[in-house]
């Protein structure tokens, strides 16, 4: 395996919420990109889980501790608090229970990482108000019919899910398309109108 | 097939522990031999060995040909220099399991109480966990405080599991392989017939065919060939043989008219010639009795608690005779106690067998899984 390489922007922001030498799991983490880079820039003991078995076989491949299997069956398997942050990223929005994916999270880790597709992004509400069709954009780029992304929601959506199951925002921000910071910050409302993708750090109340 | 006195002795490298072991069944054998092969050179911390565990019928010719059978050794693809378990970076040692019969004691030991005659029946029954001790045993012979790897698949991913909850300390990778944390009662039934069908050869004589000087040939040749089936897939089967028939004449109610019925009695006849038939029933008799969680209060992630090994647990898509839902199990089992593991499925064709075979997704997984290791080892 070679040094630290530059990742994904996304990623990068991902990985600056998480403090060095913690334990992390990466729930869907493809090829296993992101808990490389957390290895070897922060020295973090981090693992993945992937339901792709040739995205699996890719990050063994390469070294990595990762383990086939799917968000919303494999949780439940962990002890409570056995990682400092467990990190889900774009992925909310496809499982099949995201608010049990996310007490889960939860459970087994003292800190959640997500991030998830904003629905509220203004390009998505006009799409809607004058075509009457459901929004098409380069992150929601699949037919309603066929689109893995059966649970949308919107930056507030998740602030009002946080807060009815009592999970502490520690730290949130707006991003675009490819992951990158956007100025939304002060504003929850502008941030769900301009933010193409919410990024959470949570804890347990 | 004829009955052929008994087989001939090769000499085998091996150890003898004179302080003996005690059994799971309560018995201690007095003196323990234990064969083995090794391969490259084992570093000065020695920190770079890895076991490889054979399964039901392999032996410790792992990576060279066999000196009894004269074929290459049973996993030669995998160990070797430049190979996945490259004998260039590690120290690899491989012995033949204790109830074996390729040097290690087992039923064709002589007795304690009779060193003229051979245990034959009389051999204690030994388990999973009795050969992992007597590796123990050979792995401390060498001086090695802890294995950098332990590698095995089928039986031999049984010894890895049982290695990992016997000697977490000692082990810092472990790698089962198409295997179980316990043999299911198909499994159990597919040995049984096996040895009904060895015990029911007229040449047994009740386990003292030595005496005799004859073999249940045609016995153990029938075991042979129901296992032989479990650990093929239908496709692979198929695939190789389909319905096509040995000779084109139209068949008779007798002779070995399909393809797939010579191949199975070759398998039969080729494997008499270099196991022993005791030694066949009492490494079944081993596998059956496994039952890792069993031995933990009926919980599986117990014979793990506390565990700082790196798991890589492997299964094959056509294997039905260790089906991926059993290596899914484990995985689950080590996520209970937060072990460092990683899982993969590879897709095959070949059922069971595809461990052993030319199978280039799970060699290239096993080659990077251990060279992450390594780093964290140090050894990189």
């Amino acid at each position: 395996m070679s040094g630290p390489r530059k990742i994904r922007v996304d990623l990068a922001l991902i990985a600056q919420l998480v403090a060095p030498d913690s334990r992390v799991l990466d729930i869907g983490c493809a090829d296993g990109t992101l808990i490389e880079h957390l290895f070897r820039a922060k020295n973090c003991d981090a693992r993945g889980v992937e339901i792709d078995m040739r995205e699996v076989q890719r990050a063994v491949t390469h070294g990595l501790p990762v383990m086939q299997g799917d968000a919303d069956t494999e949780l439940v398997n962990y002890p409570d608090n056995a990682f400092d942050y467990v990190i889900l990223s774009r992925t909310l929005q496809a499982v099949e229970k995201p608010r049990e994916v996310l007490a889960q999270m939860l459970r087994i880790g003292t800190h959640a990482i997500v991030s998830f597709p904003n629905f509220g992004h203004w390009s998505l509400r006009l799409q809607l108000l004058f075509k009457g069709r459901m929004p098409m954009t380069a992150g929601w780029n699949r037919m309603w019919f066929e689109t893995p992304n059966i649970h949308p929601c919107t930056i507030d959506d998740f602030f009002a899910l946080c807060e009815v199951d009592g999970y502490i925002v520690e730290d949130w921000l707006a991003a675009d398309e490819q992951g990158a910071r956007t100025p939304w910050r002060r504003s929850r409302h502008l941030a769900n109108l301009f933010g193409e993708q919410g990024l959470f750090l949570l804890r347990k109340a | 097939m004829d009955q052929s006195p008994s087989i001939t002795e090769t000499p085998h490298q091996s150890v003898t522990f004179a302080a003996g072991l005690r059994l799971d069944c309560g018995r201690t054998l007095a003196s323990v031999t234990m064969a083995y092969r090794s391969y490259g050179t084992l570093n000065a911390a020695g920190s770079n060995a890895i076991l490889i565990c054979h399964a039901l019928t392999g032996d410790q010719y792992v990576a060279e040909p066999n000196p009894e059978t004269g074929k290459p050794g049973w996993w030669e693809i995998m160990v070797g220099p430049g190979k996945p378990v490259d004998t260039d970076l590690y120290f690899v040692i491989c012995a033949n399991v204790l109830g074996g019969c390729m040097g290690s004691t087992g039923p064709r030991s002589p007795h304690e109480d009779n060193p003229d005659q051979p245990w034959g029946t009389d051999f204690p029954q030994v388990t999973i966990q009795d050969m992992v001790r007597a590796q123990k045993l050979l792995v401390d012979h060498f001086g090695i405080a802890k294995l950098f790897a332990v590698i095995g698949g089928s039986m031999g991913g049984m010894q890895v599991l049982a290695w990992a909850a016997l000697y977490p300390e000692m082990v810092f990778a472990a790698v089962p392989v198409a295997t179980a944390s316990y043999h299911s009662a198909q499994n159990i039934a597919f040995h049984e017939i096996g040895r009904q069908a060895i015990a029911a050869d007229p040449y047994f004589y009740a386990g003292h065919y030595w005496r005799e000087g004859m073999r249940p040939e045609r016995g153990l040749a029938v075991a042979r060939m129901t296992a032989h089936i479990t650990y093929v897939s239908e496709e692979a089967l198929t695939r190789k043989f389909g319905r096509k028939l040995q000779n084109a004449e139209g068949l008779s109610a007798l002779g070995d008219q399909f393809a797939v019925e010579s191949y199975l009695q070759y398998q039969g006849s080729s494997f008499v010639q270099r196991f022993d038939a005791n030694a066949y029933l009492t490494i079944t008799r081993a596998m059956d009795l496994f039952d890792l969680a069993a031995d933990h209060g009926g919980v599986l992630s117990r014979a793990f608690k506390g565990t700082r090994t790196r798991f890589l647990l492997v299964s094959f898509s056509s294997d039905w005779l260790f089906p991926t839902a059993q290596s899914r199990a484990i995985a689950r089992a080590l996520n209970h106690v937060a072990a460092n593991v990683s899982f993969v499925e590879v897709q095959s064709d070949k059922g069971h067998d595809a461990f052993l075979l030319d199978e280039p997704d799970f060699h290239q997984t096993l080659r990077g899984f251990l060279a992450g290791c390594a780093e964290h080892a140090g050894l990189a």
